[in-house]
């Protein structure tokens, strides 16, 4: 558990590009990454970048979230601001494929 | 196969309840039938436009485009759902009274043929894009499509029975309450796509969530689950609602019982009793 709090830590560090936007890439028929974070309290850009050739569905439930990724294309959503916690999110084409992100609150204050 | 299925009976399910519930909603009134279906054709027809544009990078139904015309469709939906609520609610009882004969008409008032046309096309349009999205995805990748294709009929045609059993089911309901139950089951569907519209809006940006997980009850009963599927389409079960969800059911909710408090009222001084003709 703690191992996986702290590469969920790292991940933003490793993934994302700059502008605060986050990207989100479904690749050989998996989400990657599969999980990551993103500051509680904060509307956040998520792009959802799909490389395989099938067109997919992003799909949250716990989000409220629902839009349909062409194939070798790309959408961009919002999301939050989320409070605290682990939200699912999973591809309504495809059920193996899933994922969470994690809202966590900020420990350095930044706007 | 059964996965494909299974997300195929997903997508068939909420165009097959809603218009399980408009036809139960609508019996007595003359001529629904044909409405309904070609509501349903229209439906079939518009979501392989939008199943192709959505698939079209570069279309203005992918992305916020999609997530936009989502929630027309629902909010025309709600509307035509509220005139066809605050209709019955004015001629319900004159309805019910007159159920069991075969082809009679109803006299006064305009009759919401037009709001059964729209509630059946944009239900059909709006899950049916994705179901052909789907199905087209399949068809094209190749590994075992056939299989596949056949769990996706096989879905499809489970999720079209279980809104038959619905329809079956509501036609069981005594005469002297069907209306006021078909009108609250309307009532409840309205306010839950109303709140999935807020939840599309907001997805771009276009409406504040007003805080998410206002409350949390996924692990008493997953809005995934199929009870939890099934009371999401048919009262708007969300398990972790964002604050603008909840205003949008709730201020649908009291604008279509007011309307249909006022004119079902209004109408015992309006309408007169239908004279007989000689």
């Amino acid at each position: 558990m703690k191992h996986l709090l702290l590469i969920s830590l790292l991940l933003p560090l490793a993934a994302f590009a700059a502008d605060g936007d986050y990207t989100l890439t479904i690749k050989d028929h998996l989400f990657q990454p599969s999980q990551f974070t993103i500051p509680a309290g904060k509307k956040v850009k998520l792009v959802v970048r799909n490389q395989d050739g099938l067109p997919a569905e992003f799909e949250s439930s716990d989000i409220s979230r629902e839009v349909i990724v062409p194939g070798h294309g790309e959408v961009t959503i919002f999301v939050g601001p989320l409070e605290p916690g682990t939200y699912q999110f999973f591809n309504d084409f495809n059920h193996d494929m899933q994922g969470s992100i994690v809202a966590q609150p900020a420990v350095t204050k930044g706007n | 196969m059964l996965a494909t299925a299974v997300i195929m009976f997903r997508e068939v399910l909420e165009a097959s309840l809603i218009i399980a519930i408009v036809l139960g909603a609508s019996r007595g009134i003359e001529g629904r039938g044909r409405w309904v279906a070609g509501g349903i054709g229209l439906g079939l027809l518009g979501a392989s436009i939008v199943a192709f544009l959505a698939n079209v990078a570069s279309s203005v139904f992918s992305g916020d485009g999609q997530a936009i015309l989502n929630a027309v469709i629902l909010l025309s939906a709600v509307v035509m759902l509220t005139w066809h609520n605050v209709w019955m609610s004015a001629h319900g009882k004159q309805l019910s009274s007159e159920v069991k004969a075969v082809g009679s008409d109803v006299q006064s008032g305009k009759r919401p043929m037009t709001a059964l046309l729209v509630i059946t096309l944009v239900a059909v349009m709006r899950e049916g894009s994705e179901a052909v999205l789907f199905l087209w995805a399949i068809v094209t990748s190749g590994e075992q499509s056939l299989n596949m294709v056949l769990g996706g009929i096989g879905g499809v045609i489970v999720g079209i029975l279980v809104g038959l059993l619905l329809y079956a089911g509501l036609l069981r309901i005594p005469t002297r309450h069907f209306f006021s139950i078909t009108s609250w089951l309307i009532l409840l569907l309205a306010a839950g796509l109303a709140a999935q519209a807020a939840g599309f809006l907001n997805q771009v940006g276009l409406l504040p969530a007003l805080g998410n997980s206002v409350w949390n009850t996924s692990n008493i009963l997953s809005q995934n689950s199929l009870i939890g599927q099934l009371l999401h389409i048919l009262v708007g079960y969300i398990a972790r609602p964002s604050g603008i969800e909840i205003v949008f059911y709730i201020v649908t909710f009291l604008i279509i019982l007011v309307l249909m408090r006022t004119y079902g009222s209004n109408r015992n001084s309006r309408v007169k009793p239908v004279e007989n003709p000689g």
